[in-house]
């Protein structure tokens, strides 16, 4: 399976990244793009992280990915720094031979993306900045794929 | 042990890592936890309320009561809040 997980400050693009991941046997690419949402006078994020832990959980969140559905490739790509409203700050692609497994998996790990990788969102307002609170509702959200 | 700290956790602590020696004391993270907060300061303040903190142990995300061996890397930050 092809995997493509990077952590870094540039932007990226959304078509190159399917382009990446088409291949014989793929019918399907389903992609989540998340951005810095602007309203409430929010100017920008600023984004930390735990570099080598990030990239060893999401390697496992992938694996566990991969174990639940059949899956022809995944791209990750998360970005730190700080980005201004309107900016992407995270992608997720995923192929398969059919779009309910890519459906899925791409949900799947948005969920886990949020409630276990270690990154971190400071807030700007003003000029001022104040760290990001951590919703339950995520992990609520990350609850519904817990097999029991 | 390298103990790394993030976020606000990092910002509470004044550093973003510092050495401490294993001691059969430390069995466990919250033998360490509870260490850290004797310190007062900072460190009482991020310490004293585990509930709002999060710990991974050698980069696996870990609980109060996994026991820690020298050469660790353990690491204090808040829940996560990336995507």
């Amino acid at each position: 399976m092809i995997r493509n997980i990077h952590i870094q400050h540039e932007d990226f693009d959304v078509s190159d990244e399917i382009a990446a991941l088409t291949a014989d046997g793929v019918g399907a690419v389903a992609t989540f793009t998340g951005m810095v949402r602007g309203g409430d006078d929010l100017t920008a994020l600023t984004l930390e992280h735990y570099p080598g832990m990030t990239e060893r959980e999401i390697g496992r969140i992938v694996d566990e990915a991969e174990s639940r559905w059949p899956l022809q490739g995944v791209t990750i790509i998360h970005r730190i720094g700080r980005l201004v409203v309107g900016e992407r700050i995270v992608l997720v692609a995923v192929a398969a031979a059919h779009r309910g497994a890519a459906f899925s998996a791409c949900e799947f790990l948005m969920d886990y993306l949020k409630t276990r990788a270690p990154f971190w969102k400071q807030e700007e307002r003003d000029g001022r900045s104040c760290w990001v609170e951590h919703r339950s509702s995520d992990e609520e959200a990350a609850s519904r794929w817990r097999k029991t | 042990m390298n103990i790394l700290y993030f976020a606000w956790v990092r910002q509470k602590v004044g550093r973003s890592e510092e050495v401490i020696e294993h001691t059969p004391g430390l069995r466990t993270v919250g033998d360490l936890a509870a260490l850290l907060l004797k310190r007062g300061g900072g460190y009482g303040e991020v310490f004293s309320d585990l509930s709002r903190l999060r710990v991974a142990v050698n980069q696996v995300h870990a609980g109060l009561d996994t026991v820690l061996a020298s050469g660790d890397e353990v690491a204090f930050f808040p829940p996560v809040t990336g995507g």
